[in-house]
Order: C-alpha cells, then sequence, then structure tokens
C-alpha cells in the first residue's frame, strides 16, 4: 500500500517535467517572436530589448525553463502574453467553473450508472441489452454535439434552461445550479454509460460465485448479498474508472465549455491556443496536471481501503 | 475407446451470428471511407462554391442533405471535410499502434529495469492531461494538424502498452507456451507463432476504441476551429458552423453531428464485435446458451413427506431450456445419516444438490417432481420461500474454500452477518456464539481468526470457517459438494473427521457430494451413483461395494485406483 | 544399462517479484535415476515442490546448482540452442488439457510444430500426425478442428501426442489425470502404458495421489518440502511405508473399501490420539 503511494508520488515528479518541459521547449520551435507579436511592427528596436529582457527572452532556453520551474515553485506562473494577466491568478478564477462541471458530472455519473448497473444486473435481461446499447451510444457520442443538441432542445425550442453563461455560486446557487444542468449532463452522459456497464458487469460477476452462493445458503437476504457483498466487490473496477472518467472529464470539460459558454480553464486554454499565449496554456496544463495526479492517489489510496490484500503490502 | 462425436457446427455458427453487427458496422466504416477519399468524384457541387440565394436550404433533390449559410452544399462539405478528419485520425492511429505494441512487447518480453521503464512511461502516458497538451502542440505549430495529431496518438498509447504488456506476459505463463518451448521452439518462432497471435485481438480491440476517442477529439478541435483552414471544412468546423445556426437550421447539427456520431459507434461496435468473438474462442464449449424458457413445476401429489426424513426428492427433473439434464431422481435422507451422491462430471449430482436449496443457475429450473425438507414443499421456491430454511434448517459447503468467503470482509464480519439472519440471538452475543463456532471446527485461536481475511487462511482452516458459516444457524441438514476435492489428502482426512463428529454430536444429515469412491468409502453410510442425470444405483456403501449390480458402478469401481492390493 | 535421467543434488529457488526479489528455495538436494522403460513416480502434497523439480528437468526454471542429466547430458551446462534440441529426448504432459493447447490454432498446427521444428519435411510431417492420431485413438478430421471443439480427456489426448511426436525417451507427467474424471483417468493411464510397452519411453509421473502411483509406478520418491523422505518399490512404500511423514500420506489417503476403510481409520485415529497423549 505505501509502497504503491510511494511510487505514485515519485512519478508525478517526472510527470510535471514532462508537462513543463513539454510546453516550455516546444515554443523554442514557435516561428516568430511572442516579443515581437506584443509590439507590433511599429515599435523600436529599444522598446523591442527592454520588452525582451522583461520576458527573459534574451537568456538562453534551458535558463529559461529553470527559471520558470523556479517561479513555478514559488507560486509564480508568469504572465499572459496576450492580456499581461497573472496566470496564476486567472486559474484560480476560472478553476471553480471548471470543477463545479467535472465533479458534478462525475457525481451524477456516478449515482445514475451505479443504479443503472444494479439494476441491469438484477432485473433482467431487457435493461441489460438497453444498457448494452446506451453503453455503446453513450460512449460514441461526441460530447460537444450532445451539448449543442441539448441546448436546441432544452434552450432553444422549450426555453426551459439557459443556453449559455455562468452565474457563480455567491450570487445566486438557484441560478447557478440552473445554468450547469445542461453542461454537466452533456458531460455526464459517457461517463453513465461507462459505469453502468462496469457495475453490471462486476455485479453480475460476483452474484455467481462461490462466496454469493455460500452465504446465500446461510440465509444472508438477497439485497445484503447485491447492495453489500456484489457492490463491494465490484468497487474496485469502479474507482478505477470513476478516476478515469474524472480525468478524461478535465477534456471534456473544454468542449463542453465553449458549447455553453462558461468561463473556466477550458475555454481559457482554447482562447490561448488561438492566439499562442504560451504561459496560460502552460498554465492549464499544470493545473490539470496537478488534479489529475490528485485524483490518481486518491485512486490509488481508495484501492487500499477497498482491498484487504493491496492494503496488506 | 471409443471418441465421442464432436457437434462440429456449434462453434462456427456462434462466431458469425456474434460477428454479424461488426462485420455490418465494419463494412459501414471501410464504406465512409471510401466515400470520403473518393469525394472529388462523387460529391456534387464544389467544396466551397457558395449560393447566397439558397443560404440554410433543407434536404431537396438538389441538396440532398441541404445548405448552410453561405448557401454551400452539406453533402460535398461532409465528403470534403472527412478527408482532413479522417487523416487526422489515422495519423494518431498509426503512431497509437505502433507505439503501444512496440513497447508493450518488448516490456512484456525483456522485463526487468526496461518493463519498470516502460511501465513508468505508460502511467505517465495515462496521466497527462492530453487535451491541454494537444492545444499546446496546435498554439506551437501553427495550427497545423499532423504534429497534433502525432501527439494525440503519443498520449493515448499508454493504454495500449499497458494491454500489449499484460497479455505477452499473461500468455507466457500459460501451459500451452511452456508445451511449445518443451518442443524446442526458439525465442523467434514463440514469439510469432503463439504470443504475438494473442495480443492481435486487444490490439484491434484497443484500436478500434482509440480510433473513436481520436475521432472525437479531431472533431472538437475543428469544432473549437483549431487546425482548421477556413473556408476548408473538417467535420468538426461543419458541427461549429451549425451550432451558430442553431436556431435558424437546426437540421444541420443533426446532419454533420450524426455523421460523426455514426462512424464512432461503428467503430466502438467493431470492438465489441471482436472482444466477444476472442471470449468465446477461449471457452470450453464456444457455442451460446439456449434460451431459458421457464416450464411451470409440476408437482405431482407424490407420497406424503415421511415421519423422521429431512430431505426428501421425489421423481426431480431438471432441464436447461429444453435439454433435461436430472430425470426421476429420487431419495430421502434420514438425521445422522451420511448419504453419498457419486458420478462424473455432467452426471447432475452438483445440479440436483443445488436444486434442494434452490441455488441454481439462471438458466435451469425443476421440471418435474418435487423437493420436501422435512415436510415443507420447496419445489422451485423463490427465495422468500427459502427464507428460514437457507441457514437454519439446510447449511451448505462447496468445493473451493478459497472462494467461498467474500475476500474483501473478515471471517468475523461475515460469520456475524449470517448469525444475523439466520439465529435470533441479540447482536451483543453473536461475537461470543462465533468463537464458539470456530472453536467447534477446531480453530486454534479462534478470536484471531475472527479477525482474519479469508485470503490469510490455509486452504483447510478456509473449509472450517465454511463450515461455521454452514453451521451458525444450527442445521438439520449439511450438503457438501466435493468439500474435499481442492485439498490434500492430509487435511482431507482431518475435515472428514470433522464432519463424521459432527454427525455424532448433533444427528446432523449429510448429503455428500463427491466424484471419489474412496472418499465415498470412508465416510459414507448409503451411496447413490449418478450417470447422465439418472440414478443408476443406490445402497449402503458397505452392499454397493462389495457386490455393485450396475455395470457402470462396476467400471468406476474398476477404474479407481487402490492404495491397497485388493486381497 | 544407463539412466535416461540422472539427477543429483538438484536445487531450485524462486525469486519473488519486486526490486528487492529474495530468492526462496523450494527444493533442496534432490537425486533420483530412471532407468529406460521405467516409471517412477514423485508424489507430494501441495508445495512439495514436485512439479517444480518437473519444470527444472524440463528447463522451465533454472536449477540452482546440482546436475540434471538427460540421456548422458547434462542439461543445466547447456547453450540455449543446445538445450532445445533436447526436445527430441525429453517431452511433457501438464496437468491442465485446457491450457496446454494454444486456443487459437488448430490440433493439426500444435501437433506439426515439434516436426517442423525438428525439420521434417511436409509430407513426412502429415504421414505422422496421422500416425500420430492413430496411436492416441482419435479420429484424422481432428486435425482440422480447434481446442475448444474436445472433452479434457480428448485434449489430454492430443497433448500426449505432441510429447511422443518425436520419439522421446523421456516424458514428465505433471498431474496429466488429475484434473480427469475417474473413467477417463483411467483411459488415460492405460494409454500411456501402452506407448510405453511399444515405444520404450520412460515416464517421470509427479502426482499428489499415492493411489495412481501404486497403479501406475514401478518406483517412488516422496516428496516433503523439497526433500525426498523416502524412495522405494511403490507397492512397498505404499504397504510399509517407513518414513513418519509417508506413514501419515499413507494412513490419511481412503481405499476404495468402506470394511477396509473403516479399519484403517481406526488405526489412524488411534495413532493420532496416541500421539496427543504423548506429547
Amino acid at each position: 500500500m505505501l509502497r504503491l503511494l510511494a511510487r505514485r508520488l515519485l512519478l508525478s515528479i517526472p510527470l510535471l517535467l514532462v508537462v513543463t518541459a513539454i510546453t516550455f521547449f516546444l515554443q523554442s520551435l514557435i516561428p516568430g517572436d511572442p516579443a515581437r507579436s506584443l509590439l507590433g511592427p511599429s515599435a523600436t528596436p529599444q522598446q523591442y530589448e527592454a520588452l525582451r529582457q522583461a520576458l527573459h527572452l534574451d537568456q538562453p532556453v534551458i535558463v529559461q525553463y529553470l527559471n520558470s520551474i523556479g517561479g513555478v515553485l514559488h507560486g509564480d506562473l508568469g504572465r499572459s502574453i496576450f492580456t499581461g494577466e497573472d496566470v496564476g491568478q486567472t486559474l484560480a478564477n476560472r478553476l471553480p467553473v471548471s470543477l463545479s462541471l467535472i465533479v458534478g458530472g462525475t457525481l451524477v455519473a456516478l449515482l445514475i450508472g451505479i443504479l443503472l448497473g444494479v439494476l441491469s444486473a438484477t432485473r433482467g435481461r431487457l435493461l441489460a441489452r438497453f444498457i448494452d446499447v446506451f453503453s455503446l451510444v453513450g460512449g460514441a457520442l461526441p460530447n460537444f454535439w450532445v451539448g449543442l443538441v441539448l441546448a436546441a432542445i432544452f434552450a432553444v425550442t422549450l426555453a426551459l434552461l439557459p443556453a449559455t453563461g455562468y452565474v457563480p455560486f455567491e450570487e445566486s446557487p438557484g441560478d447557478w445550479a440552473r445554468a450547469l444542468i445542461l453542461p454537466v449532463i452533456a458531460l455526464a452522459l459517457s461517463g453513465i454509460a461507462t459505469i453502468a456497464k462496469v457495475v453490471r458487469d462486476g455485479v453480475s460477476t460476483a452474484i455467481g460465485q462461490d462466496f454469493v452462493r455460500t452465504l446465500r445458503a446461510a440465509g444472508v437476504p438477497r439485497r445484503v448479498l447485491i447492495w453489500k457483498h456484489a457492490l463491494r466487490n465490484s468497487s474496485v473496477s469502479l474507482v478505477t474508472v470513476v478516476g478515469v472518467i474524472f480525468v478524461a472529464s478535465l477534456s471534456g470539460t473544454i468542449l463542453v465549455e465553449n458549447v455553453f459558454v462558461l468561463p473556466g480553464l477550458g475555454s481559457l486554454a482554447v482562447a490561448a491556443t488561438a492566439r499562442q499565449d504560451i504561459p496560460v496554456i502552460q498554465g492549464v496544463a499544470l493545473a490539470f496536471t496537478v488534479i489529475t495526479i490528485v485524483v490518481n492517489l486518491l485512486v490509488d489510496v481508495s484501492y487500499g481501503l477497498l482491498n484487504p490484500k493491496v492494503r496488506a503490502r | 475407446m471409443t471418441v465421442a462425436p464432436i457437434s462440429d457446427g456449434r462453434v462456427r455458427t456462434g462466431r458469425i451470428r456474434t460477428n454479424g453487427l461488426a462485420v455490418g458496422a465494419l463494412a459501414f466504416v471501410a464504406l465512409v471511407v471510401l466515400a470520403v477519399a473518393l469525394a472529388p468524384v462523387l460529391s456534387p457541387y464544389g467544396v466551397n462554391k457558395q449560393d447566397l440565394v439558397r443560404a440554410l436550404e433543407g434536404p431537396s433533390a438538389s441538396h440532398v442533405l441541404g445548405t448552410d449559410s453561405l448557401g454551400r452544399d452539406v453533402l460535398s462539405r461532409l465528403l470534403w471535410g472527412g478527408q482532413p478528419t479522417l487523416l487526422g485520425v489515422l495519423v494518431a492511429l498509426i503512431v497509437f499502434v505502433v507505439v503501444g505494441v512496440v513497447l508493450g512487447v518488448l516490456a512484456g518480453t525483456l522485463g526487468g529495469w526496461f518493463d519498470a521503464l516502460v511501465s513508468g512511461i505508460a502511467d505517465i502516458l495515462m496521466s497527462l492531461p492530453g487535451v491541454v497538451l494537444i492545444f499546446a502542440v496546435l498554439a506551437i505549430f501553427n495550427q497545423e494538424l499532423t504534429p497534433a495529431m502525432i501527439a494525440l496518438g503519443l498520449l493515448g498509447s499508454g493504454s495500449l502498452i499497458r494491454v500489449v504488456r499484460a497479455t505477452v506476459i499473461g500468455v507466457r505463463e500459460e501451459l500451452f507456451v511452456s508445451a511449445a518451448i518443451v518442443s524446442g521452439l526458439g525465442p523467434v518462432r514463440l514469439m510469432a507463432r503463439h504470443i504475438l497471435p494473442a495480443t492481435f485481438a486487444p490490439v484491434i480491440i484497443q484500436a478500434s476504441l482509440f480510433a473513436g476517442a481520436a475521432l472525437a477529439v479531431q472533431s472538437g478541435l475543428g469544432f473549437l476551429s483549431l487546425g482548421v483552414h477556413p473556408p476548408d471544412p473538417t467535420w468538426g468546423s461543419i458541427v461549429g458552423e451549425a451550432a451558430a445556426n442553431l436556431a435558424k437550421a437546426p437540421w444541420l447539427l443533426f446532419v454533420s453531428g450524426g455523421t460523426i456520431t455514426l462512424v464512432s459507434l461503428a467503430l466502438a461496435l467493431v470492438g465489441d464485435g471482436l472482444r466477444d468473438v476472442s471470449a468465446a474462442r477461449r471457452r470450453s464449449d464456444g457455442g451460446a446458451r439456449t434460451p431459458v424458457r421457464p416450464v411451470a413445476a409440476t408437482r405431482p401429489a407424490g407420497a406424503p413427506a415421511q415421519e423422521g426424513v429431512v430431505l426428501s426428492v421425489q421423481q426431480l427433473e431438471i432441464s436447461f431450456g429444453e435439454r433435461v439434464v436430472v430425470r426421476g431422481v429420487s431419495f430421502d435422507l434420514r438425521p445422522g445419516e451420511i448419504l453419498g451422491l457419486v458420478g462424473e462430471s455432467g452426471s447432475g449430482k452438483t445440479i440436483s444438490t443445488l436444486a434442494t436449496l434452490g441455488l441454481l443457475p439462471a438458466n435451469a429450473s425443476i421440471t418435474g417432481g418435487r423437493i420436501l425438507i422435512g415436510s415443507d414443499d420447496v419445489t422451485g421456491a423463490d427465495d422468500r420461500g427459502f427464507e428460514g430454511i437457507r441457514g437454519r434448517r439446510v447449511g451448505l459447503i462447496s468445493q473451493e474454500p478459497m472462494v467461498a468467503l467474500d475476500p474483501l470482509f473478515t471471517v468475523g464480519s461475515q460469520l456475524m452477518e449470517v448469525l444475523r439472519y439466520s439465529t435470533s440471538l441479540p447482536a451483543s452475543q453473536r461475537r461470543g456464539r462465533a468463537i464458539e463456532l470456530l472453536t467447534r471446527v477446531h480453530l486454534p485461536d479462534p478470536a484471531g481468526v475472527l479477525r482474519k481475511f479469508p485470503h490469510e487462511l490455509s486452504g483447510g482452516m478456509a473449509q472450517r470457517v465454511a463450515i461455521a458459516v454452514a453451521l451458525a444457524g444450527d442445521p438439520e441438514l449439511l450438503i457438501a459438494d466435493e468439500p474435499t476435492t481442492a485439498l490434500d489428502v492430509t487435511v482431507q482426512a482431518g475435515i472428514l473427521d470433522l464432519l463424521r463428529e459432527l454427525r455424532a454430536e448433533r444427528n446432523l444429515a449429510v448429503l455428500f457430494v463427491t466424484h471419489d469412491l474412496a472418499v465415498v468409502a470412508d465416510i459414507c453410510d448409503r451411496v447413490i451413483v449418478m450417470q447422465n442425470g439418472a440414478i443408476v444405483e443406490s445402497g449402503s456403501a458397505e452392499e454397493l461395494f462389495a457386490n455393485p449390480q450396475a455395470a457402470y458402478t462396476r467400471e468406476l469401481l474398476a477404474s479407481t485406483p487402490s492404495l491397497v492390493r485388493a486381497s | 544399462m544407463s539412466a535416461v535421467l540422472q539427477v543429483e543434488g538438484l536445487e531450485v529457488a524462486y525469486r519473488t517479484r519486486g526490486v528487492r526479489g529474495r530468492s526462496v528455495p523450494v527444493v533442496h538436494g534432490v537425486d533420483f535415476a530412471i532407468a529406460p522403460g521405467e516409471t517412477l513416480a514423485l508424489v507430494g502434497e501441495s508445495g512439495s515442490g514436485k512439479s517444480t523439480i518437473g519444470n527444472a528437468i524440463l528447463g522451465l526454471v533454472p536449477a540452482a546448482a546440482g546436475r540434471i542429466e538427460i540421456d548422458g547430458r547434462d542439461v543445466t551446462t547447456m547453450s540455449r540452442s543446445a538445450r532445445r534440441g533436447m526436445a527430441r529426448t525429453v517431452q511433457a504432459v501438464f496437468q491442465n488439457p485446457y491450457g496446454s493447447l494454444n486456443p487459437w490454432i488448430t490440433v493439426g498446427q500444435t501437433l506439426a510444430e515439434p516436426l517442423r521444428i525438428a525439420g521434417r519435411s511436409r509430407p513426412e510431417t502429415s504421414e505422422r500426425l496421422r500416425w500420430l492420431l492413430d496411436r492416441v485413438y482419435l479420429p484424422h478430421d481432428a486435425l482440422d478442428r480447434y481446442p475448444s471443439e474436445f472433452s479434457g480427456g480428448q485434449r489430454q489426448r492430443v497433448a500426449i501426442a505432441r510429447a511422443i511426436a518425436l520419439d522421446p525417451k523421456l516424458i514428465v507427467c505433471d498431474e496429466p489425470t488429475s484434473a480427469l474424471d475417474v473413467l477417463t483417468q483411467a483411459g488415460v493411464l492405460s494409454l500411456l502404458r501402452e506407448l510405453q510397452d511399444e515405444l520404450g519411453i520412460s515416464y517421470l509421473f509427479i502426482t499428489h495421489d499415492l493411489a495412481a502411483v501404486r497403479e501406475f509406478a514401478a518406483r517412488v520418491c516422496v516428496l516433503e518440502r523439497g526433500r525426498i523422505v523416502e524412495t522405494g518399490r511403490s507397492e512397498e512404500v505404499c504397504d510399509n511405508p517407513q518414513h513418519p511423514y509417508t506413514r501419515e500420506l499413507v494412513a490419511a489417503a481412503p481405499v476404495p473399501d468402506p470394511v477396509l476403510q473403516r479399519e484403517r481409520r481406526e488405526l489412524r485415529l488411534a495413532a493420532e490420539r496416541r500421539g496427543a497423549a504423548s506429547s
């Protein structure tokens, strides 16, 4: 167990280095020069040199990289080349939007997925068949398209929910929730499908196993066998996919935020990509990597809590 | 010796049926790829040919899929737009497969530090925030799609590396690989003949899944207008344009997004179909199970339960769908009696005993006769009908003690759970009772055993715990399904001694299922010999061994090796 | 006549997984020999190291110390390619006939494999395949079928056919019948015996079943936790065991005769009570 965690933590160091290095060194391949593009063609050579020094662009790439690593360790993620805003501050402002979406989407996927999965494992073939089809289709639907279709139906045609925009939770919890309903569904759909399938396979496998028969023959009622023993035995694979779904939602949220015009990290990343704002992209990548590392750690800890064999190691 | 006829058609027909949908899906993907490749020939209009007069028209004879906001033909744009889209997917897919297979095979074969390194790389790749890095690549390479798709393939390959590595390691542990090594195969032939072929199915499954994901990412980028060079379309950018005209022309959204969804669904179906086929080949009986047609249990007015009979099985018939697997089985079991049910695999001995506890598999049902526990008719009863019977009046011990207990709960938690449902003991007394039970089955340090998980027990200890679980509700009947088959012979002797002790002490009746005539001779008072679902002979153990009547019994006896030369 | 297999001072150790993998010895200084046409049994309970010894002889696990001489050649010091050449001399039949045949290739391809490697021509191979199927009483059309179409006993016959394909002098039989039904078991054992009479093969018969030893093997080595505790003629070891562990094994194994078994059981229980009283 401890070895597992130690390995994860050890791996997270090269992981962070890789992410920062990829984004950093690749930018040296950019044709053109951020200082030049920031100043425009009319700037004097003095202005240009001054800005290059201010941005440390006159130093060798490796020194720039080490400087930026040092900055990151001090919580300084640099400034946007385009707007000049502090990247760390921008990330902090936008993080709650993305997290609401991702956490909300994962929770919805978890609840509905478990319910559908258990029901289809225990209640006959028709539902199982439906889950099969649903998980295939749900996995194949691109989430941004689902978002657009939902917006077309519920916002444009029925005018029940807002099509775009975000309201902070502090301002109005009700409007916050209304703004998030459609994006969360769009984000959760494929997760529901995946979780339902994993739970169904896990529960029906567990039900067929000897230990369930032993306990059933000893008088333990069926509901206890299903909701306690069978579900608990599928929890290891369940936790794995929840981790995967959460991490995949980081990518999914980029598209969904753009569909519903939500001011999160995803729309920030898209805007930054369109205008080659490398420090901002780097910042988003770093934030996503840290979130991924935390999620993976949580998944590993849950393995230990759920499986006594892992705990013993 | 004659060989049983082998039904030839079973496996093949099963294979084709599971393939039907997948083959259709594959054909669909091929058709789309072909149409996109032939866009210059097939598209009815130029890709960017505008006709502003006819903007945002619905489907018509001249524009089969309608027109967009600039009056361009949507079908033509989908055909042309498919080219950068599918090409991008192809680039990502090639990188994914090459990197995944090469690194996975090498890691699985070489092992050691190289394996550790590659596994680390795979973990890192799987933990990277993929799409953001692709954005970075797009920004850096000035919206060029190819580097972004190479990055996508690379980032995705972590999962394939893991799958291929695990498959290679798994196959190398298979007995048939040992057999091939013993046959003199060198490493190259071993790889080509036995190991690489085993990775084909998982690689194709993963590749089809990845292709779907790559399509989603590719079209997502297009939707965000990244990696697009207007006015030339990609599938994603067409969705983006449709989104801008959502209120005026919703069908555009369905046509464009629907195309992406259908292709990605078809890819998923291909992978799914392949998974089924490869699973079918591994099964020993490739054929699909016949669907169950539940048949109402007929209950002839058989003899009433006799006084002092714990279990009475009368003219029992059990079927899997149309196939009758047990017929005309009758026997009575009295308190203090150990009755052996002997037969080879497929004789129906296990299925008959499971029926007495209502534990038949879902596709089997009782189609005739009846089962009485004491005086209660439990023929075809459901879980509710067995309430108060399972655990309280009948206990079960099964063949594999190591899997007979839930691996995720301690012995104590399971034993006390069973006590909660099969006795009326108050919660405060359950722990003491659990310790008593473990002491009764001769487990040393019962309090310590309560805290242990099943994997911390030896096979013999686990079987003793299973017996304690079966005894928790103080039943009068114990059903023992091959309880010593998985155990070493010295451990087996101890378990059989314990069962004899319990019988003497509680006047317990035991239905003992086994294939081993020597074990029968050791423990059973009476014996029933079964073959092909029917009883061929029954009688007292001494009688049956000394003077077997049925030819089958004689054959079984003659085939059972004996440690002692017959005198 | 010199021995087909001569094992001297064999030690085998397994490495535990992980970076700090330790070496756990499982076989300690085992010696035995098998004469041409002879069957020697290795009998022991789980964890006795009996299968490990078989795997070491087959070259599937390395020997930590000692010699394994097959047909007069020490295989522990051989190069890998020379070791592969030993396939003509030593072969194997494994316990699980479901796992020992590659499910992806036909029975014909499985059987042809050793022949093709040994350099037999195509016509020679196909003739030999038919001969092999006749030897193990399988129909010729079995060649085009996949293992999943056969029963356990039939698969074990295929595995036996593969083992005799190159006319080996020794076959390591690792629990060849323990996954099979009683009647099938008897059929497989009598097939093995028949092939021995016909082709003069020696068997190393690895098993947990003393009764099968008595029926099938001339001599037996009893293994306890990686050590041979007793060696002798099968009948003598079964009827008159010397070592306490062998005595325990013999006493615990039931015999298919209720009257005799009751006597044996009462003797065993009496001995156990004496043991408990004296300790």
